[in-house]
């Protein structure tokens, strides 16, 4: 946000419970990844010492990842609607060269609330956190059987195996990922305010999500900068 | 017998140095020949008693095993299988002691996370070390035996020990001193094979044709061996593995896919900094924010 110039606009772009949604969920990620690499390699392992020792890491590790689910879900159903696929997003994805680029956008379609990137991201992430839900169940010897019964089936050690490589696979995924997420917030800058205050500059709007800066401008969602 | 040291380790699970192969000499063996066992229990109570554990009391159902599987308290367990043998017409009723085997190449210690939760020693025992332990079951899916249990009291894996209390000062497990058939037999590998040949070679000449020893060549051997009388099919003795090896899956997981995960998260990471050493910050001009300024004046306007 420039500060010389006082009457820039700004535009709301995430409201105050998107925002705790989302750091809960962030929360809950990063001590999945430090207490699920701490089992990961021995190298790791260290890691386990953040969470109490490795039994501690051990316990928690399915807990958070329950609150994890349950708080996904939430943006899951908040940001549906705004990730389906479009038009748009091929062609900006078969430009990809130009978003990499960091001054090289104007060759790019103008897009909505989400470009094609950050679908990916969400669609991704929403995929994976489903198959380490599952896998994770399976891998889990103290909650398993309430599953188990839930579900009146009783896991194979050979389905458990499954579990385990799938498990660790998505979990690579799933981190991976989340790189990618963090460095675009922290590569295209003026975007961590959007999940910190809820606000982006207009000039953001403008440069990133045009298309979603007219709608925004057009329902008068905007304010002045004081 | 000879001095056994079971201190020397020679394994370490999720330890990336490795101690070098100690001193090999002394590796031991439990003999079990399934032609000799009466089916008394006396090893399971036996067990029982030098580890200082309790079943609780459990329900009938009509089957010789008691307990029901093995458990966390429960090392070893008497397997019951009656097997109407084809050949001969007769009702076999084959008894097998069942219970780690002490693999040459542990499945458990391959998938334990935990840095030595599970050791194996220069005369071969395999051992959980339980202040080590995470209760993660890793062991449960490495194992190709299906024989630890997690315990649901304290949350860690438990199976046999081989006794490696016992044997550290000299004295055969619980279980080969409590066996009042000389079932159960205990000492370095080279003995225990000399005696499996003979047990083999009397079988042999009582028309068990089929009887061998077992000791699986997938796990590079193992430390607990068999005597069978029908060793073409270790599968009737209650379902013993005919070629146990770590599941390829578990190899996969515990091997190959380690290296390329944190190649591809650190590549990830990498390619970052790198993009941001090449390209800078992707920064909104204030062209962008004066247009976004117009846009929003046209738009009210």
């Amino acid at each position: 946000m420039a500060k010389e110039h006082a009457e820039h606009i700004r535009v709301r772009r995430y409201s105050g419970s998107a925002r705790i949604n989302h750091w809960i969920v962030a929360i809950c990620f990063v001590a999945l990844m430090l207490s699920g690499l701490s089992l990961f390699h021995p190298s790791l392992y260290p890691l386990s010492d953040l969470f109490g020792g490795g039994q501690n890491a051990r316990w928690i590790h399915p807990w958070i990842g329950m609150v994890l689910v349950v708080a996904f879900l939430g943006l899951f159903v908040r940001f549906f609607w705004q990730n389906l696929p479009e038009f748009t997003d091929f062609v900006w994805l078969a430009r990809i060269r130009h978003v990499l680029r960091a001054n090289d956008e104007d060759y790019l379609p103008e897009v909505g609330k989400y470009n094609a990137g950050q679908k990916f991201v969400f669609w991704a992430q929403a995929i994976l956190v489903g198959v380490l839900f599952v896998t994770g169940v399976g891998l889990w010897e103290s909650g398993l059987g309430y599953f188990e019964n839930l579900l009146g089936f009783k896991a194979t050690i050979e389905q458990k195996r499954w579990a385990a490589l799938i498990h660790a696979g998505a979990a690579v995924l799933a981190i991976t990922i989340w790189i990618i997420h963090v460095y675009a917030a922290i590569w295209v800058r003026g975007t961590i305010p959007a999940m910190t205050r809820g606000f982006v500059s207009g000039g953001w709007g403008w440069r990133h999500h045009r298309k979603w800066l007219r709608k925004e401008v057009g329902k008068g969602h905007i304010q002045k900068v004081a | 017998m000879a001095t056994f040291q079971p201190f020397d380790v020679i394994r370490r699970s999720a330890s990336v140095t490795a101690t070098p192969p100690a001193n090999r000499g002394g590796e031991v063996v439990k003999l079990i020949d399934t032609s000799k066992c009466i089916g008394c229990k006396a090893c399971q109570s036996a067990c029982l008693e030098w580890n200082d554990m309790r079943e609780t009391v459990g329900v009938n159902v009509g089957v010789y095993e008691n307990p029901h599987d093995l458990t966390p308290n429960m090392f070893t367990l008497m397997r019951f299988t009656e097997w109407d043998n084809p050949k001969t017409g007769n009702l076999e009723w084959l008894i097998r002691k069942d219970g780690c085997m002490h693999c040459e190449d542990p499945g458990c210690l391959k998938a334990c996370p935990a840095p030595g939760a599970i050791v194996q020693y220069a005369n071969g025992i395999v051992d959980f070390i339980h202040e080590n332990c995470i209760g993660c079951g890793y062991c449960v899916k490495g194992c190709p035996f299906n024989i630890p249990r997690i315990s649901q009291v304290d949350h860690k894996a438990y199976k046999c020990t081989l006794c490696s209390d016992r044997v550290a000062v000299g004295q055969e497990p619980a279980c080969a001193k409590a066996c009042p058939t000389h079932c159960i037999t205990f000492g370095t590998k080279e003995e225990m094979v000399s005696l499996s040949e003979k047990r083999i070679k009397d079988l042999k000449s009582r028309g068990f044709d089929q009887a061998g020893l077992y000791n699986p060549p997938g796990v590079s051997g193992t430390h607990v061996m068999y005597v069978l009388h029908h060793a073409d099919q270790p599968h009737l003795y209650a379902g013993l593995p005919d070629n146990p090896r770590i599941s390829p899956i578990v190899e996969l997981w515990k091997g190959v896919s380690k290296y390329a995960g944190l190649a591809v998260i650190g590549l990830t990471a990498a390619v970052g900094v790198i993009h941001h050493i090449l390209q800078g910050p992707n920064r909104v001009s204030q062209e962008d924010e004066q247009k976004a300024d117009e846009l929003a004046e046209g738009g009210r306007g």
